[in-house]
């Protein structure tokens, strides 16, 4: 029961992250379609810092650093998308359709070629490993054990809300997705506030990826991108109606079905079901199916989503 | 002058801007390809790029490039199928990301029936249609009676028919491997007949008449998109789907047929690679396969046109094959990936650089009308 708990609420922390990513981005009037490869880079960045930074530092510095170079590894990759939806009025689903492909086979390659070039030839995997980094990121209380990132997930929650509804910033960003034609004429820069949302989008995505592989596993085949997480992290956006309080409940729910997957052997009644593993891995999908159908009708999004914004159009 | 004049109204065609267009795209990819070669190895660079962009032409012998040159258009037509499945639903307004879950869906059903069954290769064939076109009109249902974006479900769809897939050809899997039977050995009545197309190409066994199929269909599919009424009403839903509906157009039926022949589409292309015996279904992989993704780099880089895509699914299908090719020692084949996907990055800036294009035109014109504009002047004040 302690391990369900324990993943349920990582699998959470991973999607409240980055669907509060995919919110501001959304917000501001940018569709992310590109969180899963955002996840990928993040991870990326997160996974290389944790095996060559020395151990000697101790948890603080290690836990900030990995955090950080994932926050800006998610950052960098997220301008691909703010350069060409924002600057250029690309397509926003064909970008970030894109990016996605984009960040699978950069860091397969990236990390193929380090492991070629490290180990002389020999190891031609897409694998990085972090065993020992990773133990510094858990803190054990009894046999319970929790991970640092969930609380910052938590931070994240509070601060997002706060931000969005709380702060100049955060209602001028929602106008930008509203209405931007309005919001220019009180001399908001449109541009500008979409930039921001794209950005936070990848620092809180880059953040989710690393969560994501070091949730479960001690080492990350990049072969493998993210499993269809940023996808599902969109989803709980939408049903989180593009809210951060709903956001956290839709990502709870969506987590405890991703963790039973990991965990149900150790129950007696599931294993009573006798249903093979493949059902619990299509678990979380079928869920966010069936409760999208329940629930998109009454859905809303930001009014001038996808849709670039150009001064001179009326 | 006469000659400038012929290259203008070249560069004032849509179709030659488009070509322009996705030429630029992929010269950008492969440029970016080639930096990114440099950065991990400097030295076997050009001849990695080389290994990407040559494929089968690497072969000196005649009539091997011709064995490798068939197995790259077998693996090319399913990818055509994909794409094709991927713009048509594009041209009525509807982004079919679903179309590597409908391709899934399609080998599971003709694997299916092939081994299970032992269906002939013409029922395996229609059944992978149906399957895919099964998936698509979930999809399609979801988007119209309950609001859900097509993207996502579609996304969630991949998921599900991959697990379900690994799944149901566990019973047909081969008892040693993870893969599932040889179609050859159980049932090679399913196989995809050649009608002698193979003798063309050296005897590769994998060629059939898959690939004549893939490209007839990218015929069909431009006629009924650009002859058709039925494809005029689908491209009006698409365009306007409120002018549509008030028009008379059934719009919840258009939008549902649509990811119906779109999934048909994607979940033939599969039937078209696996009813070849070229490859076998892994029961355990556990991502998606990337025929369907690829097939949207195919299709915008065809820009979005059927017969375009004809020429874009062997590009990328060649280079994808070349990627196989390159020095192990430094470098992997996922670089021809990293190729395709910035192409389709660059593809997304088609629309910006067509506006631009014009853009320069219309000065050019403004210029050339003030010229002569002040030509008469002068010569008024001449008289």
């Amino acid at each position: 029961m302690a391990l369900l708990i324990q993943y349920t609420l990582l699998f959470a922390s991973v999607l409240l992250l980055t669907a509060l990513g995919g919110c501001f981005s959304e917000r501001s009037g940018v569709i992310n379609i590109g969180l899963e490869g955002i996840m990928v880079m993040g991870a990326l960045g997160g996974a290389l810092c944790m095996k060559f930074i020395p151990i000697s530092l101790g948890a603080p510095v290690v836990i900030l650093a990995t955090i950080l170079i994932s926050v800006a590894f998610g950052m960098l990759f997220s301008l691909l998308l703010a350069v060409a939806a924002i600057n250029f009025k690309a397509d926003q689903t064909i970008t970030g359709t894109a990016m996605n492909m984009l960040a699978t086979a950069a860091a397969t390659v990236a990390v193929k070629a380090m492991n070629t070039a490290m180990s002389g030839g020999s190891d031609v995997s897409s694998e990085i490993a972090y065993t020992t980094a990773r133990e510094l990121f858990m803190i054990r209380i009894g046999s319970f054990t929790i991970n640092w990132f969930v609380l910052v997930a938590g931070v994240v929650l509070v601060v997002s809300w706060v931000v969005l509804y709380k702060t100049r910033f955060g209602l001028r960003l929602m106008a930008c997705g509203e209405h931007p034609q309005a919001a220019d004429s009180v001399g908001i820069n449109v541009y500008k506030m979409r930039y921001a949302g794209v950005l936070i989008s990848g620092a809180l995505g880059g953040l989710g990826g690393i969560v994501y592989i070091t949730a479960g596993v001690n080492a990350w085949k990049f072969e493998n991108g993210v499993a269809g997480f940023g996808f599902l992290a969109l989803a709980v956006m939408i049903f989180g109606a593009w809210q951060p309080t709903k956001i956290a409940l839709a990502a709870l729910l969506f987590g405890f079905f991703r963790a039973l997957g990991n965990v149900y052997t150790g129950f007696d009644l599931l294993m009573a079901l006798n249903m093979p593993s493949v059902v619990y891995n299509m678990l979380p999908y079928i869920i966010s199916l069936v409760v999208l159908a329940f629930t998109s009708r009454k859905s809303r999004a930001p009014k001038a989503e996808g849709v670039p914004y150009d001064k001179g159009s009326r | 002058m006469k000659k400038q004049k012929q290259s203008l109204a070249l560069l004032r065609n849509d179709g030659f801007q488009t070509l322009l267009a996705s030429l630029l795209c992929i010269l950008g990819g492969l440029l970016v390809g080639y930096l990114v070669l440099l950065a991990i190895e400097p030295s076997g660079a050009g001849g990695a790029i080389k290994a990407v962009m040559q494929n089968f032409l690497r072969y000196p012998n005649h009539k091997l490039q011709m064995k490798y040159l068939g197995q790259t258009l077998v693996l090319a037509a399913p990818l055509l199928m994909c794409a094709l499945s991927v713009l048509f639903a594009y041209k009525v307004g509807m982004f079919n990301i679903g179309a590597a879950g409908q391709y899934v869906a399609g080998a599971c059903a003709c694997l299916y029936a092939a081994l299970k069954w032992n269906l002939p290769w013409y029922l395996c064939l229609l059944f992978a249609m149906v399957a895919g076109a099964l998936l698509g009109a979930i999809s399609g249902l979801l988007k119209t009676a309950c609001n859900v974006n097509v993207v996502i479900s579609g996304i969630m769809l991949n998921w599900i028919a991959l697990y379900m897939t690994n799944l149901i050809l566990l019973q047909v899997k081969n008892p040693t491997s993870p893969y599932t039977k040889l179609i050859r050995g159980t049932n090679p009545g399913a196989l995809l007949p050649s009608f002698g197309l193979e003798k063309l190409f050296n005897g590769e066994q994998s060629v059939t008449i898959a690939i004549p199929l893939a490209v007839i269909m990218a015929v069909v599919v431009w006629v009924i998109l650009n002859k058709t009424k039925f494809g005029y009403e689908l491209k009006a839903t698409g365009l306007n789907y409120n002018a549509a509906k008030y028009c008379g157009m059934r719009e919840n039926r258009n939008i549902i047929l649509t990811m119906m022949i779109a999934g048909a589409l994607a979940g033939m292309g599969a039937a078209l690679l696996y009813l070849t015996g070229i490859e076998e279904w892994e029961t355990t992989i556990s991502s998606v396969p990337a025929m369907g993704f690829n097939g949207i780099a195919v299709a915008f880089l065809g820009g979005l046109s059927p017969i375009g895509s004809i020429l874009s699914a062997f590009f990328i299908q060649h280079i994808t094959s070349g990627g196989g090719n390159v020095d192990l020692q430094f470098y992997c084949a996922q670089i021809s990936s990293l190729i395709s996907s910035l192409i389709i990055f660059l593809c997304a800036f088609v629309g910006f650089f067509k506006f631009y294009m014009q853009e320069k035109l219309r000065k050019h014109d403004e210029k050339v009308a003030a010229a002569a504009q002040t030509a008469t002047n002068e010569e008024g004040g001449n008289e």
